[in-house]
């Protein structure tokens, strides 16, 4: 059920053409959070965009926001629809969408786990995906130095050089063409 | 004066029975990362170094043991994918008596194919001390030996050899087929020459690895040693 | 006393030529398959290496008293179906004890090895063993029905359950062959000795893929060095059966050689040619047209 608001937005959304990518045809439209689910609600049983193809968040600590991107698909216009939702990065809640795609609560899951960002009410939602027992900060957080960890972490072997690609390309493999980088 | 002496008695005793019992624990593993109700169900006892054979029959062994090898059948990364081509008649492991067996049991190769991520490195634990000895361990890829294009990753180790001992090296990003076959003869060579002992070693620096283990692997819902 | 000490002096060179037949033969119909795939294949006596590997495995894990017993019951069961089969007809050394022991004897020796690796394998307490015994089980009782018609068939054809006896009565010429004066007890019979060898079409139960391995999941080191050479010494017993109540036996040790050999390849071929039937399909197969063949060649003795 949304409420007034909401569904004054939703017709807004519809009747506004969704901003088209020139370069690989995808739509996305972008969202206020608390409309968001109400939004791919409609999609999914007025527009016929019936198959979530993947669920994920980006992270834009410049802006100090999470963008999660809903990318849901049409499969009688075999038309691609990415649904674009900011949210804070601090104290981040998102409404859950497993009651529309049960498989959306493993990307969910993912999230939780990955990002830190909280859906209250999907099943399994606290189960860990991949890191077993990990205790810090999620590691997708870009906060998190992953190279400072593993160094900390994983013994690094010493003696490991990184070389600038271009540099040693010139130097050792093909010194004649190397102009043409 | 004899309520003292006796006194003194029951001191030493205890404390023999407490050296003893000190003892009997160093002997015993923890299992601390186990349930208290699940401990029954597995073996706690300390794995023991086993010498190997003096003099001929070692080296007989050692050959019977180079000429039969039996791969885990247990891909632990992409490298997994180089080790199919190894059963086909391009390849075909079988002249060198390369075998795989799907049950760590009966096997006594371990691949590591590549990156190990921590969890997946759990299992490689567990499998390869299911194990039984003499176990040889092959590192495939360049992930194996320094961490590869995964160096800096929050989830992959960068050395296979600070959790359980390594006997060859593959390096390459991917090797090919070829390497790994090489590599199958460096085994057979050293293991000939009776320089594959990385199940004693494992044995001898024991609490050393499983610290290491344990310093990565959060969740230790296993035995200390699975038997 | 000196006889028994002969006699147990046959026993075991005969259970020596056998054991070294079966890994040969092993060995060699490996071979065989991997040239069927276009590779060069192991070496012959790769068998040989695996169970002295096997043996020289410095560990073993054991989960008590009837996982010891496990591969004990296992070889006892090859071992008692080859003593009471007479491998070379007429000879002292070859014919084993066969004068003593009869067709329904071996038919339950076959399966004793069977129950006794399902007791042993079910104390490993690991899921896939109990699985891959049942599915034996449940194959082997379904490829028993044409096997034991069958044998009815014969027993009813020349009134007598000996080997020997049967293996006599087939002397004198090609034509004397059971094969040939009952084709539907042979028929029915080659095709429950199909499901008996494990190969393709029946291979369920050793499933490498799905389940690991099948019965033998936990079994290690000299466990399984002892269930490989119980495997070439009922694979020969197996064999020296088949020749025996379908194609003549045989009065020489080299005749032996070269008739086990096809019986042995004719597995090989029908296992490299087929894909792999689930249980209930095998047991649908073997309930379903051999079952009948062996019940027509049943009813055409008792005409």
């Amino acid at each position: 059920m949304a409420t007034e608001r909401q569904e004054r937005t939703i017709q807004e959304v519809k009747d506004s053409d969704p901003v088209c990518d020139a370069q690989t045809g995808l739509k996305f439209v972008h969202v206020e959070a608390d409309q968001a689910v109400a939004y791919i609600t409609r999609l999914r049983d007025v527009q016929g965009y019936t198959h979530l193809v993947f669920f994920t968040a980006i992270d834009y600590i410049e802006d100090s926001i999470f963008r999660l991107t809903y990318m849901v698909h049409n499969y009688a216009s075999r038309q691609d629809l990415g649904v674009q939702v900011d949210i804070p990065r601090h104290g981040t809640t998102m409404e859950s969408i497993h009651h529309l795609w049960p498989h959306a609560a493993t990307y969910q899951r993912e999230l939780k786990e990955m990002f830190g960002i909280d859906f209250p009410g999907s099943p399994g939602l606290d189960d860990s995906f991949i890191l077993e027992g990990w205790t810090g900060i999620p590691p997708m957080r870009r906060e998190f130095d992953t190279k400072l960890y593993s160094e900390q972490t994983y013994f690094p072997r010493p003696g490991r050089v990184t070389h600038d690609t271009t540099a040693y390309m010139k130097e050792k493999l093909y010194p004649s063409e190397a102009e043409t980088w | 004066m004899k309520e003292s002496n006796m006194d003194g008695l029951q001191t030493t005793a205890t404390e023999t029975e407490q050296q003893l019992e000190d003892m009997a624990k160093e002997m015993r593993l923890a299992n601390d990362g186990l349930l208290e109700q699940d401990k029954g169900y597995f073996c706690d006892v300390r794995p023991h170094r086993v010498e190997p054979y003096k003099g001929i029959m070692e080296s007989f062994a050692n050959w019977a043991r180079s000429q039969s090898l039996w791969i885990l059948g247990f891909g632990t990364g992409c490298g997994a994918i180089e080790l199919r081509p190894l059963m086909t008649s391009r390849f075909d492991m079988y002249r060198y008596g390369i075998q795989a067996r799907p049950t760590p049991r009966q096997s006594c190769v371990f691949i590591i194919g590549g990156y190990a991520s921590v969890k997946t490195l759990k299992r490689i634990v567990r499998s390869y001390e299911q194990m039984q000895g003499p176990k040889f361990v092959l590192g495939l890829g360049s992930c194996t030996v320094n961490g590869g294009m995964y160096w800096d990753s929050y989830n992959t180790i960068n050395r296979i050899d600070q959790y359980i001992p390594v006997d060859v090296y593959i390096a390459g990003c991917m090797p090919r087929p070829e390497a790994l076959l090489g590599g199958f003869i460096k085994l057979k060579q050293m293991i000939r020459e009776g320089k594959c002992e990385g199940m004693n070693k494992y044995i001898d620096d024991f609490d050393w690895y499983k610290a290491n283990q344990k310093q990565i692997i959060h969740d230790w819902n296993m035995p200390d040693y699975n038997w | 006393m000196n006889e028994i000490m002969t006699k147990a002096w046959y026993t075991l060179i005969s259970l020596f030529v056998i054991t070294n037949y079966g890994l040969l033969l092993g060995g060699t119909m490996a071979r065989v398959r991997a040239k069927v795939q276009g590779r060069i294949g192991q070496p012959v006596w790769q068998p040989y290496i695996d169970i002295l590997k096997n043996n020289f495995k410095r560990t073993g894990i054991y989960h008590g008293v009837m996982f010891y017993l496990g591969p004990v019951f296992r070889l006892a069961g090859g071992l008692g179906t080859y003593l009471f089969i007479p491998a070379v007809y007429g000879s002292l050394v070859f014919s084993n004890f066969s004068f003593s022991g009869d067709l329904l004897l071996v038919m339950y020796f076959i399966f004793f090895g069977q129950l006794g690796m399902a007791l042993g394998a079910g104390q490993s307490g690991h899921p896939y063993s109990p699985l891959g015994v049942s599915r034996g089980l449940a194959q082997m009782t379904a490829f028993e029905v044409p096997f034991a018609l069958s044998v009815i068939a014969i027993a009813a054809q020349y009134q007598t359950l000996s080997i020997t006896e049967i293996v006599a009565a087939q002397q004198g010429g090609i034509l004397n062959w059971v094969a040939f004066t009952n084709p539907l007890a042979m028929v029915a019979g080659m095709i429950s000795f199909l499901g008996m060898s494990m190969g393709n079409p029946f291979s369920v139960v050793i499933a490498p893929q799905e389940i690991p391995i099948g019965p033998p999941t936990e079994m290690q080191s000299s466990f399984l060095g002892m269930l490989q050479t119980n495997r070439a010494i009922f694979n020969g017993a197996k064999l020296v059966l088949f020749m025996n109540l379908y194609f003549g036996g045989a009065t020489n040790i080299w005749i032996m050689v070269i008739k086990t050999f096809l019986i042995y390849l004719y597995t090989v071929i029908v296992d490299a040619s087929f894909p792999r039937f689930r249980t209930d399909q095998s047991i649908r197969f073997f309930l379903g047209t051999p079952a009948l063949i062996g019940i027509a060649a049943v009813v055409l003795q008792m005409l």
